[in-house]
Protein backbone atom coordinates (compact mmCIF):
# COMPACT_ATOMS: atom_id res chain seq x y z
CA UNK A 1 0.00 0.00 0.00
CA UNK A 2 1.28 3.40 -0.91
CA UNK A 3 2.28 5.75 1.82
CA UNK A 4 -0.24 8.44 2.62
CA UNK A 5 2.57 10.91 3.16
CA UNK A 6 2.64 13.69 0.56
CA UNK A 7 5.35 16.05 -0.54
CA UNK A 8 4.84 19.42 -2.19
CA UNK A 9 6.70 20.35 -5.31
CA UNK A 10 6.46 23.06 -7.90
CA UNK A 11 6.18 22.13 -11.54
CA UNK A 12 6.54 24.79 -14.23
CA UNK A 13 5.97 24.74 -17.95
CA UNK A 14 7.36 27.31 -20.36
CA UNK A 15 8.42 27.75 -23.93
CA UNK A 16 4.94 26.96 -25.18
CA UNK A 17 4.33 23.85 -23.05
CA UNK A 18 2.03 25.77 -20.74
CA UNK A 19 -0.63 25.55 -23.41
CA UNK A 20 -0.83 21.80 -22.78
CA UNK A 21 -1.39 22.44 -19.09
CA UNK A 22 -4.42 24.74 -18.95
CA UNK A 23 -2.25 27.70 -19.96
CA UNK A 24 -0.83 27.73 -16.44
CA UNK A 25 2.89 28.16 -16.11
CA UNK A 26 3.20 27.27 -12.46
CA UNK A 27 1.59 24.28 -10.81
CA UNK A 28 1.93 23.69 -7.08
CA UNK A 29 1.45 20.00 -6.60
CA UNK A 30 1.08 17.74 -3.66
CA UNK A 31 2.21 14.27 -4.64
CA UNK A 32 2.61 11.04 -2.69
CA UNK A 33 6.18 10.52 -1.49
CA UNK A 34 6.06 6.86 -2.51
CA UNK A 35 4.74 5.19 -5.61
CA UNK A 36 2.41 2.20 -5.66
CA UNK A 37 5.35 -0.13 -5.08
CA UNK A 38 6.42 1.84 -2.04
CA UNK A 39 9.44 3.36 -3.71
CA UNK A 40 10.37 7.04 -3.53
CA UNK A 41 8.97 8.89 -6.48
CA UNK A 42 11.20 10.07 -9.30
CA UNK A 43 10.97 12.61 -12.09
CA UNK A 44 10.06 9.72 -14.36
CA UNK A 45 7.12 8.97 -12.11
CA UNK A 46 6.20 12.67 -12.14
CA UNK A 47 6.14 12.81 -15.92
CA UNK A 48 3.68 9.95 -16.01
CA UNK A 49 1.64 11.54 -13.24
CA UNK A 50 1.53 14.85 -15.12
CA UNK A 51 0.28 13.09 -18.22
CA UNK A 52 -2.39 11.16 -16.43
CA UNK A 53 -3.54 13.53 -13.73
CA UNK A 54 -2.65 17.08 -14.69
CA UNK A 55 -2.69 17.39 -18.48
CA UNK A 56 -6.17 17.94 -19.80
CA UNK A 57 -4.97 18.41 -23.34
CA UNK A 58 -5.25 15.26 -25.42
CA UNK A 59 -2.02 15.85 -27.32
CA UNK A 60 0.13 13.77 -24.96
CA UNK A 61 2.67 13.17 -27.69
CA UNK A 62 3.64 16.82 -27.52
CA UNK A 63 4.96 16.13 -24.04
CA UNK A 64 5.86 12.46 -23.99
CA UNK A 65 7.05 10.41 -26.94
CA UNK A 66 7.81 6.68 -26.75
CA UNK A 67 7.71 6.75 -22.98
CA UNK A 68 10.25 9.58 -22.66
CA UNK A 69 9.94 13.31 -22.35
CA UNK A 70 9.76 14.46 -25.94
CA UNK A 71 13.19 15.25 -27.41
CA UNK A 72 13.53 19.02 -27.57
CA UNK A 73 11.92 19.56 -24.18
CA UNK A 74 14.45 20.56 -21.53
CA UNK A 75 13.95 19.50 -17.94
CA UNK A 76 15.50 21.56 -15.18
CA UNK A 77 15.59 20.31 -11.62
CA UNK A 78 16.08 23.28 -9.31
CA UNK A 79 17.57 25.18 -12.26
CA UNK A 80 20.00 22.37 -13.14
CA UNK A 81 19.79 20.39 -16.38
CA UNK A 82 18.30 17.05 -15.42
CA UNK A 83 21.13 15.35 -17.31
CA UNK A 84 23.27 16.39 -14.34
CA UNK A 85 20.81 14.86 -11.91
CA UNK A 86 20.22 11.40 -13.33
CA UNK A 87 17.36 12.43 -15.62
CA UNK A 88 14.19 10.42 -15.00
CA UNK A 89 15.75 8.48 -12.11
CA UNK A 90 16.16 11.59 -9.94
CA UNK A 91 14.32 11.15 -6.65
CA UNK A 92 12.00 14.04 -5.88
CA UNK A 93 12.65 15.98 -2.70
CA UNK A 94 10.16 18.20 -0.89
CA UNK A 95 9.96 21.71 -2.40
CA UNK A 96 11.80 20.72 -5.55
CA UNK A 97 11.18 22.90 -8.56
CA UNK A 98 10.85 20.96 -11.79
CA UNK A 99 10.77 23.05 -14.94
CA UNK A 100 9.86 21.78 -18.38
CA UNK A 101 10.93 24.11 -21.20
CA UNK A 102 10.10 23.45 -24.79
CA UNK A 103 12.68 24.43 -27.35
CA UNK A 104 10.37 23.36 -30.13
CA UNK A 105 8.26 26.44 -30.45
CA UNK A 106 9.14 29.32 -32.65
CA UNK A 107 8.62 32.97 -32.11
CA UNK B 1 24.35 12.69 -5.04
CA UNK B 2 26.90 15.41 -4.57
CA UNK B 3 26.27 18.23 -7.01
CA UNK B 4 28.79 18.44 -9.83
CA UNK B 5 31.05 21.48 -9.82
CA UNK B 6 31.62 23.80 -12.73
CA UNK B 7 34.44 22.58 -15.00
CA UNK B 8 35.74 26.11 -15.44
CA UNK B 9 35.55 27.93 -12.09
CA UNK B 10 35.49 24.71 -10.05
CA UNK B 11 33.61 26.45 -7.29
CA UNK B 12 29.98 26.93 -8.27
CA UNK B 13 27.46 24.17 -8.80
CA UNK B 14 27.16 23.05 -12.41
CA UNK B 15 23.72 23.76 -13.84
CA UNK B 16 24.33 23.22 -17.54
CA UNK B 17 25.67 20.28 -19.48
CA UNK B 18 26.82 21.49 -22.87
CA UNK B 19 25.51 19.41 -25.75
CA UNK B 20 28.53 20.03 -27.93
CA UNK B 21 31.08 18.54 -25.55
CA UNK B 22 29.38 17.40 -22.37
CA UNK B 23 31.14 20.07 -20.33
CA UNK B 24 29.42 20.85 -17.03
CA UNK B 25 29.20 24.55 -16.23
CA UNK B 26 27.77 26.87 -13.62
CA UNK B 27 25.38 29.61 -14.60
CA UNK B 28 27.97 32.41 -14.71
CA UNK B 29 30.57 30.47 -16.68
CA UNK B 30 27.93 29.18 -19.09
CA UNK B 31 26.66 32.68 -19.86
CA UNK B 32 30.20 33.94 -20.41
CA UNK B 33 31.28 31.09 -22.66
CA UNK B 34 28.05 31.24 -24.67
CA UNK B 35 28.58 34.93 -25.35
CA UNK B 36 32.28 34.58 -26.10
CA UNK B 37 31.70 31.78 -28.58
CA UNK B 38 29.33 34.02 -30.49
CA UNK B 39 31.94 36.77 -30.28
CA UNK B 40 34.40 34.31 -31.76
CA UNK B 41 32.00 33.46 -34.59
CA UNK B 42 31.54 37.16 -35.31
CA UNK B 43 35.22 38.02 -35.31
CA UNK B 44 36.38 34.88 -37.11
CA UNK B 45 33.97 35.55 -39.96
CA UNK B 46 34.48 39.34 -39.84
CA UNK B 47 30.74 39.72 -39.76
CA UNK B 48 30.61 43.39 -38.83
CA UNK B 49 32.61 46.58 -39.28
CA UNK B 50 32.69 49.50 -36.87
CA UNK B 51 29.95 51.98 -37.61
CA UNK B 52 27.67 49.35 -39.20
CA UNK B 53 23.98 49.83 -38.67
CA UNK B 54 22.54 46.38 -38.15
CA UNK B 55 18.90 45.33 -38.18
CA UNK B 56 18.06 42.41 -35.93
CA UNK B 57 15.17 40.45 -37.39
CA UNK B 58 13.11 40.24 -34.21
CA UNK B 59 10.08 38.04 -33.74
CA UNK B 60 9.85 38.20 -29.98
CA UNK B 61 10.76 34.50 -29.88
CA UNK B 62 13.68 32.94 -28.02
CA UNK B 63 16.24 33.02 -30.83
CA UNK B 64 15.91 36.63 -31.88
CA UNK B 65 15.55 37.78 -28.28
CA UNK B 66 18.75 36.00 -27.31
CA UNK B 67 20.45 37.38 -30.42
CA UNK B 68 19.45 40.93 -29.52
CA UNK B 69 20.58 40.48 -25.92
CA UNK B 70 23.91 38.91 -26.85
CA UNK B 71 24.67 41.44 -29.57
CA UNK B 72 23.94 44.29 -27.21
CA UNK B 73 26.22 42.74 -24.60
CA UNK B 74 29.05 42.06 -27.06
CA UNK B 75 28.70 45.42 -28.79
CA UNK B 76 29.30 47.10 -25.45
CA UNK B 77 31.90 44.65 -24.15
CA UNK B 78 34.05 44.48 -27.26
CA UNK B 79 33.36 47.91 -28.71
CA UNK B 80 31.99 46.69 -32.01
CA UNK B 81 30.75 50.19 -32.68
CA UNK B 82 27.44 48.87 -34.05
CA UNK B 83 24.15 50.68 -34.19
CA UNK B 84 21.61 47.94 -33.45
CA UNK B 85 17.99 48.24 -34.53
CA UNK B 86 15.11 45.80 -34.06
CA UNK B 87 13.19 45.01 -37.21
CA UNK B 88 9.93 43.11 -36.88
CA UNK B 89 7.53 41.80 -39.44
CA UNK B 90 3.82 41.85 -38.78
CA UNK B 91 2.38 39.06 -40.88
CA UNK B 92 -1.09 39.95 -39.80
CA UNK B 93 -1.98 36.83 -37.87
CA UNK B 94 -4.37 37.68 -35.08
CA UNK B 95 -3.75 35.99 -31.76
CA UNK B 96 -0.21 35.10 -32.77
CA UNK B 97 1.86 37.90 -34.12
CA UNK B 98 0.11 40.70 -32.30
CA UNK B 99 1.08 39.06 -28.99
CA UNK B 100 4.68 38.48 -29.96
CA UNK B 101 5.00 42.04 -31.23
CA UNK B 102 4.15 43.21 -27.74
CA UNK B 103 7.20 41.25 -26.59
CA UNK B 104 9.37 42.95 -29.21
CA UNK B 105 8.10 46.33 -28.05
CA UNK B 106 9.15 45.49 -24.50
CA UNK B 107 12.53 44.26 -25.79
CA UNK B 108 13.04 47.57 -27.58
CA UNK B 109 12.67 49.32 -24.23
CA UNK B 110 14.74 46.74 -22.33
CA UNK B 111 17.61 46.89 -24.81
CA UNK B 112 17.22 50.57 -25.63
CA UNK B 113 17.00 49.87 -29.35
CA UNK B 114 15.03 51.51 -32.11
CA UNK B 115 12.15 49.34 -33.35
CA UNK B 116 10.68 49.21 -36.84
CA UNK B 117 7.62 47.11 -37.59
CA UNK B 118 6.60 46.48 -41.19
CA UNK B 119 3.32 44.78 -42.00
CA UNK B 120 2.33 42.48 -44.83
CA UNK B 121 -0.80 44.56 -45.26
CA UNK B 122 1.11 47.73 -46.08
CA UNK B 123 3.69 45.93 -48.22
CA UNK B 124 1.47 43.52 -50.10
CA UNK B 125 -2.10 44.52 -49.39
CA UNK B 126 -2.69 41.14 -47.78
CA UNK B 127 -2.46 39.97 -44.19
CA UNK B 128 -1.70 36.27 -43.62
CA UNK B 129 -5.18 35.93 -42.13
CA UNK B 130 -6.59 37.09 -45.44
CA UNK B 131 -4.22 34.83 -47.40
CA UNK B 132 -5.35 31.82 -45.39
CA UNK B 133 -8.96 32.84 -45.82
CA UNK B 134 -8.35 32.70 -49.55
CA UNK B 135 -6.07 29.71 -50.05
CA UNK B 136 -6.71 27.69 -46.91
CA UNK B 137 -4.16 26.56 -44.36
CA UNK B 138 -2.27 24.23 -46.61
CA UNK B 139 0.76 25.78 -48.23
CA UNK B 140 0.30 29.09 -46.52
CA UNK B 141 3.82 28.86 -45.03
CA UNK B 142 5.20 29.29 -48.53
CA UNK B 143 3.44 32.60 -48.91
CA UNK B 144 4.41 33.70 -45.46
CA UNK B 145 8.06 32.77 -45.98
CA UNK B 146 8.36 34.46 -49.35
CA UNK B 147 6.68 37.57 -48.04
CA UNK B 148 8.68 37.67 -44.83
CA UNK B 149 12.02 37.44 -46.49
CA UNK B 150 11.26 40.31 -48.78
CA UNK B 151 9.61 42.24 -45.98
CA UNK B 152 12.84 42.06 -43.96
CA UNK B 153 14.76 43.44 -46.96
CA UNK B 154 12.24 46.19 -47.48
CA UNK B 155 12.15 47.05 -43.81
CA UNK B 156 15.94 47.22 -43.78
CA UNK B 157 15.90 49.50 -46.81
CA UNK B 158 13.34 51.75 -45.19
CA UNK B 159 15.75 52.07 -42.31
CA UNK B 160 18.71 52.60 -44.63
CA UNK B 161 20.28 49.40 -43.29
CA UNK B 162 22.33 46.99 -45.39
CA UNK B 163 22.77 44.09 -43.02
CA UNK B 164 20.08 42.04 -41.33
CA UNK B 165 20.96 39.45 -38.71
CA UNK B 166 18.57 36.65 -37.89
CA UNK B 167 18.32 34.26 -34.97
CA UNK B 168 18.81 31.04 -36.91
CA UNK B 169 20.63 28.57 -34.69
CA UNK B 170 22.64 25.39 -35.21
CA UNK B 171 19.52 23.24 -35.00
CA UNK B 172 17.86 25.30 -37.72
CA UNK B 173 20.91 25.07 -39.97
CA UNK B 174 21.25 21.32 -39.37
CA UNK B 175 17.59 20.90 -40.15
CA UNK B 176 17.92 22.76 -43.43
CA UNK B 177 21.03 20.79 -44.38
CA UNK B 178 19.18 17.55 -43.73
CA UNK B 179 16.16 18.67 -45.71
CA UNK B 180 18.31 19.60 -48.67
CA UNK B 181 20.19 16.34 -48.37
CA UNK B 182 16.92 14.41 -48.32
CA UNK B 183 15.78 16.30 -51.39
CA UNK B 184 19.06 15.75 -53.21
CA UNK B 185 19.41 19.48 -53.54
CA UNK B 186 23.14 20.10 -53.36
CA UNK B 187 23.15 23.69 -54.62
CA UNK B 188 20.77 24.71 -51.93
CA UNK B 189 22.53 22.59 -49.35
CA UNK B 190 25.73 24.41 -50.14
CA UNK B 191 24.19 27.83 -49.93
CA UNK B 192 22.33 27.12 -46.72
CA UNK B 193 25.57 26.52 -44.86
CA UNK B 194 26.95 30.03 -45.37
CA UNK B 195 26.93 32.28 -42.36
CA UNK B 196 26.52 35.32 -44.61
CA UNK B 197 24.46 35.57 -47.73
CA UNK B 198 24.59 38.45 -50.10
CA UNK B 199 27.77 40.36 -50.87
CA UNK B 200 28.90 43.84 -51.71
CA UNK B 201 26.52 43.93 -54.61
CA UNK B 202 23.47 43.06 -52.55
CA UNK B 203 21.14 45.65 -51.19
CA UNK B 204 20.86 43.80 -47.96
CA UNK B 205 23.16 41.13 -46.58
CA UNK B 206 21.91 38.47 -44.23
CA UNK B 207 23.79 36.68 -41.54
CA UNK B 208 23.25 34.17 -38.77
CA UNK B 209 25.53 34.92 -35.82
CA UNK B 210 23.92 32.08 -33.83
CA UNK B 211 24.70 29.56 -36.54
CA UNK B 212 26.85 27.46 -34.20
CA UNK B 213 24.70 27.94 -31.11
CA UNK B 214 22.59 25.00 -29.97
CA UNK B 215 18.93 25.71 -29.59
CA UNK B 216 19.17 24.07 -26.20
CA UNK B 217 21.80 26.56 -25.07
CA UNK B 218 19.84 29.47 -26.50
CA UNK B 219 16.86 28.45 -24.39
CA UNK B 220 19.07 27.94 -21.34
CA UNK B 221 20.73 31.31 -21.90
CA UNK B 222 17.32 32.98 -22.10
CA UNK B 223 16.28 31.12 -18.96
CA UNK B 224 19.35 31.95 -16.89
CA UNK B 225 19.43 35.57 -18.07
CA UNK B 226 15.68 35.76 -17.43
CA UNK B 227 15.06 37.19 -20.86
CA UNK B 228 11.57 38.20 -21.83
CA UNK B 229 10.51 36.16 -24.84
CA UNK B 230 7.35 34.89 -26.35
CA UNK B 231 6.75 31.32 -27.36
CA UNK B 232 3.87 30.01 -29.27
CA UNK B 233 3.29 28.03 -32.36
CA UNK B 234 1.97 29.78 -35.39
CA UNK B 235 -1.75 29.08 -35.45
CA UNK B 236 -1.52 27.95 -39.05
CA UNK B 237 -0.15 24.53 -39.87
CA UNK B 238 3.63 24.14 -40.03
CA UNK B 239 5.46 22.60 -42.93
CA UNK B 240 5.21 18.84 -42.64
CA UNK B 241 8.61 18.02 -44.07
CA UNK B 242 10.45 20.52 -41.91
CA UNK B 243 8.61 19.20 -38.87
CA UNK B 244 9.86 15.70 -39.58
CA UNK B 245 13.42 16.93 -40.07
CA UNK B 246 13.15 18.78 -36.77
CA UNK B 247 11.92 15.70 -34.93
CA UNK B 248 14.75 13.68 -36.42
CA UNK B 249 17.35 16.25 -35.34
CA UNK B 250 16.00 16.34 -31.82
CA UNK B 251 15.94 12.57 -31.57
CA UNK B 252 19.53 12.39 -32.81
CA UNK B 253 20.55 15.01 -30.27
CA UNK B 254 19.18 12.88 -27.48
CA UNK B 255 21.35 9.93 -28.45
CA UNK B 256 24.39 11.91 -29.56
CA UNK B 257 24.26 15.57 -28.58
CA UNK B 258 27.19 16.56 -30.77
CA UNK B 259 25.24 15.38 -33.83
CA UNK B 260 23.77 18.80 -34.50
CA UNK B 261 27.08 20.61 -34.84
CA UNK B 262 28.45 17.59 -36.66
CA UNK B 263 25.71 17.95 -39.26
CA UNK B 264 26.48 21.65 -39.60
CA UNK B 265 30.17 20.87 -40.11
CA UNK B 266 29.38 18.07 -42.56
CA UNK B 267 27.17 20.47 -44.46
CA UNK B 268 29.99 22.99 -44.64
CA UNK B 269 32.38 20.34 -45.87
CA UNK B 270 29.92 19.10 -48.46
CA UNK B 271 29.39 22.69 -49.57
CA UNK B 272 33.08 22.95 -50.39
CA UNK B 273 32.76 19.95 -52.68
CA UNK B 274 29.89 21.43 -54.66
CA UNK B 275 31.23 23.17 -57.74
CA UNK B 276 30.79 26.90 -57.87
CA UNK B 277 28.82 26.62 -61.10
CA UNK B 278 26.20 24.63 -59.24
CA UNK B 279 25.82 26.75 -56.18
CA UNK B 280 25.99 30.17 -57.73
CA UNK B 281 28.36 30.96 -54.92
CA UNK B 282 31.63 32.54 -55.88
CA UNK B 283 34.37 34.34 -54.13
CA UNK B 284 33.55 37.61 -55.72
CA UNK B 285 30.84 37.72 -58.25
CA UNK B 286 29.88 41.33 -58.38
CA UNK B 287 30.36 41.43 -62.10
CA UNK B 288 27.75 38.75 -62.52
CA UNK B 289 25.11 40.68 -60.73
CA UNK B 290 23.06 43.31 -62.35
CA UNK B 291 21.02 45.57 -60.20
CA UNK B 292 18.66 48.24 -61.29
CA UNK B 293 19.88 51.76 -60.98
CA UNK B 294 17.51 52.39 -58.14
CA UNK B 295 19.09 49.60 -56.16
CA UNK B 296 22.55 49.98 -57.50
CA UNK B 297 23.29 53.06 -55.52
CA UNK B 298 22.84 51.23 -52.29
CA UNK B 299 25.32 48.45 -52.53
CA UNK B 300 26.44 46.85 -49.36
CA UNK B 301 29.87 47.70 -48.09
CA UNK B 302 30.90 44.31 -46.91
CA UNK B 303 33.59 43.32 -49.38
CA UNK B 304 33.23 40.08 -51.21
CA UNK B 305 32.55 37.86 -48.29
CA UNK B 306 34.72 37.43 -45.31
CA UNK B 307 35.03 33.70 -45.38
CA UNK B 308 35.06 33.18 -49.09
CA UNK B 309 31.76 31.46 -48.97
CA UNK B 310 29.30 34.26 -49.07
CA UNK B 311 26.52 33.58 -51.44
CA UNK B 312 25.94 35.64 -54.47
CA UNK B 313 22.77 33.76 -55.19
CA UNK B 314 19.63 33.83 -53.25
CA UNK B 315 19.78 34.17 -49.56
CA UNK B 316 19.68 31.26 -47.24
CA UNK B 317 16.68 32.53 -45.36
CA UNK B 318 14.73 32.60 -48.52
CA UNK B 319 15.98 29.18 -49.39
CA UNK B 320 14.61 27.83 -46.18
CA UNK B 321 11.19 29.15 -46.84
CA UNK B 322 11.10 28.52 -50.50
CA UNK B 323 11.73 24.86 -50.84
CA UNK B 324 8.20 23.87 -51.69
CA UNK B 325 7.75 26.87 -53.82
CA UNK B 326 10.77 25.94 -55.85
CA UNK B 327 9.15 22.79 -56.98
CA UNK B 328 5.94 24.58 -57.65
CA UNK B 329 6.85 26.93 -60.38
CA UNK B 330 8.12 25.98 -63.79
CA UNK B 331 10.55 28.82 -63.84
CA UNK B 332 12.02 27.86 -60.56
CA UNK B 333 12.30 24.23 -61.44
CA UNK B 334 14.06 25.25 -64.56
CA UNK B 335 16.78 26.86 -62.57
CA UNK B 336 16.88 24.38 -59.77
CA UNK B 337 16.96 21.27 -61.84
CA UNK B 338 19.35 22.17 -64.54
CA UNK B 339 22.62 21.19 -63.09
CA UNK B 340 25.81 19.91 -64.57
CA UNK B 341 26.27 16.25 -65.17
CA UNK B 342 27.99 15.72 -61.85
CA UNK B 343 24.69 16.14 -60.06
CA UNK B 344 22.30 14.83 -62.65
CA UNK B 345 22.47 11.31 -61.43
CA UNK B 346 20.87 12.21 -58.16
CA UNK B 347 17.93 13.92 -59.64
CA UNK B 348 15.80 11.71 -61.79
CA UNK B 349 13.03 11.12 -59.36
CA UNK B 350 12.41 14.78 -58.91
CA UNK B 351 12.66 15.49 -62.56
CA UNK B 352 9.81 13.17 -63.33
CA UNK B 353 7.25 15.89 -62.73
CA UNK B 354 5.53 17.82 -65.43
CA UNK B 355 7.84 20.74 -65.20
CA UNK B 356 10.99 18.72 -65.03
CA UNK B 357 10.53 17.35 -68.51
CA UNK B 358 12.08 20.52 -69.78
CA UNK B 359 15.22 19.48 -71.62
CA UNK B 360 17.22 18.89 -68.58
CA UNK B 361 20.05 17.62 -70.71
CA UNK B 362 19.67 20.29 -73.34
CA UNK B 363 21.26 23.06 -71.40
CA UNK B 364 24.66 22.76 -69.98
CA UNK B 365 24.22 25.01 -67.09
CA UNK B 366 22.06 27.69 -65.70
CA UNK B 367 23.51 29.51 -62.80
CA UNK B 368 21.44 31.62 -60.58
CA UNK B 369 22.23 35.23 -61.11
CA UNK B 370 20.74 37.94 -59.07
CA UNK B 371 18.76 40.58 -60.82
CA UNK B 372 15.69 42.51 -59.92
CA UNK B 373 12.02 41.77 -60.21
CA UNK B 374 10.44 43.52 -63.16
CA UNK B 375 7.34 44.18 -61.14
CA UNK B 376 8.49 45.38 -57.76
CA UNK B 377 12.17 46.06 -58.34
CA UNK B 378 13.37 43.91 -55.48
CA UNK B 379 16.17 41.40 -55.65
CA UNK B 380 15.24 38.30 -57.55
CA UNK B 381 16.95 35.65 -59.61
CA UNK B 382 13.87 35.52 -61.80
CA UNK B 383 12.19 38.09 -64.00
CA UNK B 384 9.33 38.25 -61.61
CA UNK B 385 10.10 37.61 -57.96
CA UNK B 386 8.30 34.95 -56.01
CA UNK B 387 6.42 37.42 -53.90
CA UNK B 388 4.97 39.07 -57.00
CA UNK B 389 4.09 35.71 -58.52
CA UNK B 390 2.28 34.64 -55.41
CA UNK B 391 0.55 37.99 -55.16
CA UNK B 392 -0.58 37.76 -58.72
CA UNK B 393 -2.15 34.42 -57.96
CA UNK B 394 -3.79 35.78 -54.86
CA UNK B 395 -5.16 38.79 -56.62
CA UNK B 396 -6.44 37.06 -59.73
CA UNK B 397 -7.29 33.48 -59.08
CA UNK B 398 -9.10 33.13 -55.82
CA UNK B 399 -11.86 30.76 -56.95
CA UNK B 400 -9.47 28.48 -58.82
CA UNK B 401 -7.11 28.26 -55.90
CA UNK B 402 -9.82 27.50 -53.43
CA UNK B 403 -10.68 24.42 -55.42
CA UNK B 404 -7.11 23.32 -55.82
CA UNK B 405 -6.05 23.44 -52.22
CA UNK B 406 -8.32 20.63 -51.13
CA UNK B 407 -6.01 18.10 -52.68
CA UNK B 408 -4.53 16.12 -49.83
CA UNK B 409 -0.85 16.18 -50.56
CA UNK B 410 2.36 17.61 -49.41
CA UNK B 411 2.39 21.34 -49.65
CA UNK B 412 4.85 21.55 -52.49
CA UNK B 413 2.82 19.57 -54.91
CA UNK B 414 -0.37 21.19 -53.74
CA UNK B 415 1.13 24.52 -54.56
CA UNK B 416 2.30 23.25 -57.91
CA UNK B 417 -1.23 22.26 -58.71
CA UNK B 418 -2.37 25.65 -57.74
CA UNK B 419 0.22 27.29 -59.88
CA UNK B 420 -0.63 25.04 -62.80
CA UNK B 421 -4.26 25.92 -62.38
CA UNK B 422 -3.23 29.49 -62.24
CA UNK B 423 -1.32 29.26 -65.47
CA UNK B 424 -4.29 27.64 -67.15
CA UNK B 425 -6.62 30.26 -65.90
CA UNK B 426 -4.27 32.99 -66.91
CA UNK B 427 -3.77 31.54 -70.37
Amino acid sequence: MASTEDISIIVEFTGGLEMLFSDERKHKLSVPAKDSKGEAITVGWLVEYLCEEVMKDTRKEMFVLDGHVRPGILVLINDADWELEGEATYTLQPNDNILFVSTLHGG
Amino acid sequence: MAPALCAICETARALVKRPKNGQKLCKGCFITIFEEEIHHTITATKLFSPGDRIAIGASGGKDSTVLASVLKTLNERHNYGLDLVLLSIDEGIKGYRDDSLETVKRNAVQYDMELKIVGYDELYGWTMDQVVETIGKKGNCTYCGVFRRQALDRGAKMLGIKHVVTGHNADDVAETILMNLLRGDLPRLARSTSIVTGDESSDVRRSKPLKYAYEKEIVLYAFHKKLDYFSTECIYSPEAFRGSARTLIKSLERIRPSAILDIVRSGEDMAKLVPEEVTGISHCKSQKVSLSSADGGEEGAGGCGSNGRSSGGEMAEMEKKLQEDEEASGREVDVALIVPSTANGQRHDRIGGKNGVKKETGRKLTRQTLGTCKKCGYMSSQDICKACMLLEGLNKNRPKMEIEIDVEEEEGSTLRRRMEGLALAAG
